[in-house]
């Protein structure tokens, strides 16, 4: 009994270090690199490379640099990190161009290349390996080299119609507000008009309807307020609009 | 009156239609069996498929301009049945009819810009013609046209 309890507890032991233990983590290296990279010809670019790794970084490390010309089927070796030391390209085609700006312990191993060229259009590839966490895929980034870069699509579509729209709206506002007033000052204007006595209102009358050859609004003010006299007016200056319109 | 007001919106409609057909339908150069036109290129044949156009500039303008044109219509359409109710007896439906005229100006020149600039994009061989979406696009600018015109000279009655 106590040999059954024991062997029981064993296990329990063996079953609990090992459910502590695992499922343990994928423990490979998975490095991160941009998919594309656009750069004019001329200028500079950063390839950047990221990793990440189970393991503590140890200084064993290395980042590898390489490169596959377009069209070509060989990849050569560009750059290599290893025991603390940057080894840059200097007899190949990168030769006093690349640049390593990377720092493995903060996990990052990018180089930038200077001066670029049309025969630097190709596939970078780069890898990392920490000891003992070795096993992992490497990432590649694609360079492409332009005289000068593309606008992406929609910049120019977008722009047209939102500056298009924009015009619209603020020339609307501005006319709304220009009415605004003028219908404020005529509104003013109006009950000076029927404050005076109908003697004088009569006078003044004859002076608005001269008005009314600039003032469209004045005049439809007016016909409102009054019932017979301007009814003279309304024809004489709405004849010719009003033939068009004539069969309802 | 009502016959007046029936026929001016059928106009406005129509206008809208052919904006909206010849926005949207890919016939504006049409070569053999190969049709393209604002969005996309497409093959019919043994294989039937369609590749989205360039990224041309002068291509983004144009599709910026009918878009434009198409907006415009719309707002002039809302705009003509909100003026309807609320204009003062007399008055002119200047905003609908700026708004339409807007629209035919826009179809106009991307019409135009198409005209010039689409050999930029579009390799042109001997049999390349003008598909029917073009000509809608030009038959819908002088009927814009006339359309705001018909509305800015219209004065509200009752």
């Amino acid at each position: 009994m106590s040999q059954g309890a024991g062997g029981s507890g064993s296990l329990l032991l063996l079953a609990g270090l090992l459910s502590a233990l695992g499922p343990s983590p994928t423990s490979s290296i998975h490095v991160y690199t941009q998919r594309e990279v656009y750069g004019t010809v001329g200028s500079h670019v950063t390839l950047s490379c990221s990793f990440w790794s189970s393991e503590w970084i140890s200084e064993d490390i290395s980042i590898t640099w390489h490169f596959q010309a377009e069209g070509s089927r060989d990849s050569t070796s560009i750059f290599h990190y290893a025991k603390g030391q940057p080894y840059i390209d200097d007899v190949g085609s990168f030769k006093e161009r690349m640049e390593w700006v990377g720092n493995p312990h903060r996990k990052d191993g990018s180089i930038v290349i200077h001066n670029l060229d049309y025969t630097d259009n190709g596939t970078f590839t780069c890898d990392v390996k920490n000891p003992p966490d070795i096993v992992g895929k490497s990432s590649q980034v694609t360079l492409y080299v332009f005289e000068k870069v593309p606008t992406r699509y929609g910049v120019v579509l977008g722009s047209i119609i939102g500056g298009a729209l924009l015009l619209v709206a603020v020339v609307v506002a501005l006319v709304y507000l220009i009415r605004y007033c003028w219908l404020r000052r005529q509104a003013a204007l109006q009950r000076r008009l029927s404050a005076m006595e109908k003697g004088k209102l009569q006078r003044s009358a004859k002076d608005a309807s001269k008005r009314s050859r600039q003032a469209p609004v004045l005049y439809a003010m007016l016909d409102h307020s009054r019932g017979t006299k301007p009814v003279s007016e309304k024809k004489a200056k709405g004849a010719p609009g009003d033939s068009r319109k004539d069969k309802k | 009156m009502l016959l007046l007001l029936l026929g001016i919106i059928v106009l406005h409609v129509t206008v809208l239609v052919l904006l909206f057909v010849s926005t949207i339908v890919s016939q504006w150069l049409v070569n053999g069996g190969h049709t393209a036109d604002l969005w996309q290129n497409c093959t019919s044949g043994s294989v039937f498929h369609c590749l989205t156009s360039s990224t041309n500039e002068w291509l983004q303008s144009v599709q910026a301009m009918m878009i434009l044109s198409i907006i415009f219509s719309v707002l002039s359409l809302f705009l003509f049945f909100c003026q309807l109710f609320t204009l003062t007896k007399g008055g002119r439906f200047y905003v609908t009819g700026i708004f339409q005229i807007l629209a035919g100006l826009c179809v106009m020149s991307a019409a135009a810009i198409f005209t010039v600039r689409h050999t930029d994009w579009h390799q042109a061989s001997e049999d390349t013609s003008y598909g029917f979406a073009y000509i809608l696009a030009w038959l819908a600018f002088p009927l814009a046209l006339a359309s705001g015109i018909v509305y800015v000279i219209l004065r509200k009655r009752e």
